[in-house]
């Protein structure tokens, strides 16, 4: 039955208010005394080499304050990569330096070359024209094919190739994958590429920053999924400024989807020219500056190879990998086409070996990073896309195939070829459960139904998996990782018993402002209004994380429950003094400490203000107050999955895919607030459709980017999408995080595109179009009814 | 944006007064002159708005049964105004860009922009409509003159459209899926003298008539009267969201969607 | 420079303008209204979305010299008086129809603009209505579901 408090109830969102009365706080709705503005001269060409830059008619523009090249960022570092990939031959990637403007080359269209200061935004646009670059075009290193040549031009001169790093996983594996290859009974090969996308946060990037002179300390105000991280890599890295002096403040943020997970060049910009200026200095980001400088992701070229015996059981895996990293090494880049791809290629599937090649690979792009999702959707894709093929060519049924290789039940916790454990699932129950949701056995009147108008039927599936509850460190520092990934909280519970939680997590539209305080609500028996979540300041949350990779609940939510259970701990204590009981006899329940077996109790706040106002209190035993703070590291990633599925209709007149259902039976294990996790999954969803059917970010060969605005860059709008069906009551709860539960953000996304590619490819196959095996996504009208044409 | 002067006479005679200064621009809704200007690829002196003159807002239908449509009279009146005299023509202003475009685009704005993609202009060259300005009436057939390019001059304002109503007429319009302009867009319209069809965001020469189609259809008012026929690929507008022989055959599927709506 | 007086929200105020002042900047920067965001340069997300003499109007793509006299809505003006969340604003609530909040006043605005033309659209002109409207976190579901909602209508929705 439905809850209407605490851990498994629908609560209303608190933080919904400010923002449906236009009181939301973004970083733009900032403005500090004395502001000025920057404008950024950005590179209009791809790949050249600057000659000369003249800042002297600028310098004399009206308002302009000062006008910043590389020059000035001589003794600041580069802006670092928080991952260290070491190849198949055991040795490390190659990572060339970032620089925060652009110095001696410049990489990508987009990248910063000057920066203008001056007293306002137009005064800084009008001085930033004004500015002379003399470059000398370089040919543009675009496919990545042909940047792994010989001969190819160089991204960085200073490297040896354009080959970032050559990952092999398992590479041990290799020699046995290419046996069980040469005597499966069937193999299928697949090419695909995963689209190059734009994570398009509603919100474009902001950043705002002052130096306070008398402490010589400085705030940066910044649209960032993990404030610490971001004064970690700046501070330390970049500015070289101790971290207290740097205050990060990522107030409410307009969606990050990875994108704002990263530090960026303006960031480290308006934070070193407010110390020199002397005055605060604000940059917004426009639509179009967006498009060429947030990180954008996907970007692979694969081929997959399935091998199977005659009963369709997977023998072996094999893939190879071309990942784009861009002009640059983003801030997780390395970590996404590797770890967070290689080991989901076991997918739900008990294939024994599996062996994967990923080259990565510097191209005069916009650096690719991570994106909702980030490497589970580009293995499940691969994996999904594959089977269904398999299924194809073999004659057999696409969902009886998947249940013939589904990791059983009973094999948990299960040991994957590619090192991770999964600790539960159910995948059959999914399954079972979307096949039921969707009405599949009576798919054949819809498809005829279809027919008899003149349109195209078709209906997909794909099982998806994923590791999120990012991370532990010890196996993230073996892996590469320069950071560690656990979380913290602070629980401050004040006099009258209400609490404030400081939590390393970052709130940007997930709503953990409402469900963090269901659990603690819940843990104590306190109503959820006397708990307030307080996130995304470095100067009063512990040292945290952030929020990406669905890890908010799973190891945020989990820091916070520690630090609850040592209040609860604290306060048991302070009752059992009160109640002149021994604390083992001490029970909590309903915001109410009592003695077992008897009616003598006192409430929470008689504990809570015992504690601040310790006049009759256990002084000799128990320091006065109630304030614990938990950091919480996972011993193992979190492992949602799910079964989706989709039904299309293709107009074979112009090739239109209409979505006409999509159903998702997730497994979150043990679920906190059903409302929110439903929206997680619509949103999710919303984004791997637009992936299979509209969104692209397309350069020329001379590396322009032609879908450089919403002109070109199709979004998903409403009526592009239908209304979603979403399940989430298979549940197996996650068995080493105490509120046992896996992470939702990214699932809608990574399990989507192949459902809906596999649902359009049924269509066309049914229809007749028997030789459209595959294609590449999106899936726009031009793209399906050419392949109708072939 | 550059900055300039901001002009917003009230009648049409202040308007072209203002329009005789250095660099004016007059302005309609702004619905693509704003975007282009933050863009910094126009730097108008002086923007000169169309908005506040009276005498060039409205519909009403003439003696002789045209439909007048002032000059700045915004989509979202012609969908709502049109619809019970010239209901496809209030159909396609209804499905501009978006409702609040709607409500600042106008149809002098999107006719002197001729933008290759916008929907008015099938609709002025499948009516044989007359483009009315304050310095002279043009027919449609010699208004349109290429992609952005039209029969006005330096400051001349779009007053009036009148359309001859026909007896039937049709709009299809397959959307570029990320602006939402026209991937291509055919307007069919049958008087009693002939069938017009016009094609709009599928040629590098921006709105076409197509002339094979309205012969046929003259004979024939039925999707299957145009049988075999097609345009050639060659000159239509090849780009990430279509190839010129993708839009080529959406013409012919649109013209006999429009026919069969329309019929 | 330039003044301008309009109504914005019930509150008659004068403005200095340049003839470049976009209506958004003047609500954001003069008049400190920071409800109305600006998400786009091309006229297309609708973050923007405010009401200009009771008309859906994106406020990024219309000058504020263009609106003496005008009376301006935005999303600081939708609450009822005593300050209670309006009917569309807790329908939004209550289905979940935001997360981030960054489109939310403009959809919030552009649902408004729809009822207020057509009080009980059905969910294809819902979806067709906000056209001009981007949402990259909700996937749309819930804020269809809200302005159903709050037109006193239930989608239908099979898991539910």
């Amino acid at each position: 039955m439905a809850r209407d408090f605490g851990i498994g109830a629908s609560s209303k969102r608190r933080e919904d208010v400010r923002f449906l009365t236009g009181k939301g706080r973004y970083t733009d709705d900032f403005n500090r005394p004395g502001q000025t503005h920057v404008a950024f001269l950005r590179s209009q060409v791809a790949h050249g080499r600057i000659l000369s830059i003249n800042t002297a008619a600028a310098e004399a523009m009206p308002g302009v304050l000062q006008v910043f090249t590389a020059a000035d960022f001589a003794d600041a570092g580069g802006l670092p990569c928080g991952w260290q990939v070491t190849d198949r031959f055991g040795n490390v990637m190659q990572e060339p330096k970032h620089p925060v403007l652009a110095d001696g080359k410049v990489r990508h269209v987009g990248e910063p070359i000057v920066a203008v200061v001056a007293e306002t935004l137009d005064q800084a646009r009008d001085a930033a024209e004004a500015i002379e670059v003399e470059i000398e075009e370089l040919p543009a290193v675009m496919d990545m094919r042909a940047a792994l040549a010989e001969d190819a031009p160089k991204v960085h001169d200073d490297l040896t190739s354009n080959l970032c790093f050559d990952w092999g996983f398992v590479e041990e594996n290799k020699a046995k994958v290419g046996e069980a290859f040469a005597r499966a009974h069937h193999v299928t090969t697949l090419d695909l590429i995963n689209n190059r996308l734009v994570p398009n946060p509603m919100e474009p990037r902001v950043a705002l920053a002052e130096y306070d002179a008398a402490g010589d300390s400085y705030t940066l105000y910044t649209t960032s999924q993990n404030p610490h991280v971001i004064r970690l890599l700046m501070g330390a890295f970049v500015l070289n400024i101790p971290e207290h002096r740097l205050r990060v403040v990522a107030p409410d943020v307009g969606g990050g989807f990875g994108a704002k997970i990263y530090h960026y060049a303006e960031e480290a910009f308006c934070t070193r020219a407010a110390q020199m200026v002397g005055r605060p200095v604000k940059w917004t980001s426009t639509r179009a500056e967006a498009f060429m400088s947030d990180a954008h992701g996907r970007d692979h070229v694969t081929r997959i190879e399935l091998a199977l015996d005659e009963n369709g059981k997977f023998l072996a895996l094999r893939t190879d990998t071309l990942a784009n990293m861009g002009a640059y090494l983003s801030t997780f880049a390395p970590a996404v086409p590797t770890w967070l791809h290689g080991t989901l290629m076991a997918g739900n599937y008990t294939t024994p070996l599996i062996y994967v090649n990923v080259k990565a690979i510097f191209t005069n792009t916009v650096p690719v990073d991570a994106y909702r999702g980030a490497g589970r959707p580009e293995a499940t894709y691969q994996l999904e896309r594959v089977i269904d093929k398999a299924a194809r060519e073999m004659g057999i049924d696409p969902i009886e195939l998947r249940r013939r290789n589904f990791i059983q039940p009973e094999q948990f916790p299960y040991q994957t070829p590619v090192a991770v454990v999964y600790d539960t699932g159910n995948y059959q129950a999914t399954m079972d459960r979307v096949v039921e949701m969707t009405d599949y056995h009576n798919f054949e009147a819809r498809r005829a139904e279809s027919a008899a108008r003149g349109k195209l039927r078709g209906f997909g599936i794909a099982h998806y998996i994923e590791a999120c509850g990012i991370a532990p460190s010890n196996l993230v520092g073996q892996l590469g990782a320069r950071a560690g990934l656990y979380e913290s909280a602070t629980v401050r519970v004040n006099a009258t018993g209400s609490i404030t939680v400081f939590t390393g997590s970052h709130s940007h539209g997930q709503g953990h402002e409402t469900t963090f305080a269901q659990v603690v609500a819940d843990m104590i028996g306190i109503p959820e209004s006397q708990i307030e979540i307080a996130h995304g300041d470095t100067a009063n949350t512990p040292m945290g994380m952030g929020t990406y990779g669905s890890r908010s609940i799973a190891v945020g939510g989990s820091a916070m429950v520690k630090a609850t259970n040592k209040i609860i701990a604290k306060a048991k204590k302070i009752a059992a003094h009160l109640l002149e009981a021994s604390e083992g006899d001490i029970e909590l329940k309903d915001g109410k400490f009592s003695v077992a077996g008897t009616d003598r109790s006192v409430d929470w706040s008689g504990v809570t203000l015992a504690a601040y106002v310790p006049h009759n209190y256990p002084l000799e035993d128990l320091e006065p107050g109630l304030e614990e703070t938990a950091f919480y590291d996972p011993s193992n990633f979190t492992y949602p999955s799910g079964a989706y599925a989709c039904e299309v209709e293709v107009d074979p007149d112009t090739g239109k895919v209409e979505i006409l259902s999509f159903a998702a039976a997730d497994d979150f294990g043990n679920v906190i607030n059903p409302m929110i996790v439903e929206g997680q999954v619509h949103g999710g969803l919303a984004q791997g459709i637009g992936q299979a059917l509209l969104e692209v970010a397309v350069y020329d060969d001379e590396g322009q980017l032609l879908t450089g605005s919403y002109m070109d860059y199709a979004m998903p709008r409403a009526d592009d999408l239908p209304m979603y069906q979403v399940d989430h009551s298979c549940q197996t709860p996650c068995t080493h995080n105490p509120l046992g539960v896996k992470g939702c953000g990214e699932a809608g996304a990574i399990g989507s595109p192949p459902a809906v590619v596999n649902a359009v490819i049924d269509a066309l196959q049914r229809g007749g179009h028997d030789h459209v095996t595959h294609l590449d996504m999106p899936l726009t009208p031009s793209r399906v009814w050419a392949a109708m044409q072939r | 944006m550059y900055n300039f002067d901001f002009a917003r006479p009230d009648t049409l005679q202040d308007a072209q007064a203002a329009l005789r200064a250095d660099d004016a621009q007059a302005l309609g809704g702004g619905q693509t002159l704003i975007p282009t200007l933050k863009q910094r690829l126009a730097a108008p002196a002086i923007l000169v708005s169309l908005t506040a003159i009276p005498e060039l807002k409205g519909i009403c239908l003439a003696d002789d049964g045209r439909l007048c449509i002032g000059g700045a009279t915004t989509h979202a009146t012609v969908a709502r105004e049109a619809a019970a005299h010239y209901p496809a023509l209030a159909q396609l202003a209804g499905n501009i860009g978006d409702p609040a475009v709607r409500n600042r685009g106008t149809i002098g704005g999107s006719l002197a922009n001729n933008d290759p993609s916008a929907c008015y202009p099938a609709a002025v060259l499948a009516s044989g409509a007359t483009v009315i300005t304050d310095r002279q009436e043009v027919a449609a057939d010699d208004y349109f003159q290429g992609m952005f390019a039209t029969a006005l001059g330096e400051g001349e304002i779009i007053t009036e459209v009148r359309f001859p109503v026909p007896q039937a007429a049709n709009y299809q319009k397959f959307v570029q899926p990320a602006s939402r302009f026209a991937l291509v867009g055919v307007f069919v319209a049958r008087f009693a003298h002939g069938v017009r069809v016009a094609v709009t965001g599928a040629s590098e020469g921006g709105v076409f008539r197509w002339h094979k189609a309205e012969a046929a259809l003259g004979d024939d008012f039925r999707a299957e009267a145009l049988g075999d026929l097609a345009v050639e690929a060659d000159g239509m507008i090849g780009d990430l969201h279509g190839t010129p022989e993708y839009r080529a055959h959406l013409v012919r599927v649109l013209t006999g969607r429009a026919v069969t709506a329309a019929a | 420079m330039s003044k301008v007086t309009l109504t914005v929200n019930g509150r008659t105020v004068t403005r200095e303008i340049e003839g470049r002042t976009l209506l958004v900047q003047l609500l954001r920067e003069g008049l400190g209204l920071t409800g109305t965001h600006v998400g786009c340069d091309t006229s297309q997300c609708g973050a923007c979305l405010v009401h200009v003499n009771g008309q859906a109007v994106k406020s990024c793509s219309i000058f504020a010299a263009e609106l003496e006299g005008a009376e301006v809505r935005t999303i600081e003006g939708m609450a009822n008086r005593d300050g209670s969340l309006s009917v569309i604003q807790q329908a939004f609530q209550d289905c979940h129809g935001l997360q981030c909040g960054f489109c939310t006043p403009g959809m919030v605005m552009s649902a408004a603009a729809l009822l207020q033309d057509n009080p009980r659209p059905t969910e294809a002109e819902v979806r067709h209505h906000l056209e001009g409207n981007l949402c990259r976190c909700t996937g749309y579901h819930n804020i269809v579901k809200a302005i159903m909602a709050a037109s006193g209508q239930d989608v239908a929705m099979a898991a539910e």
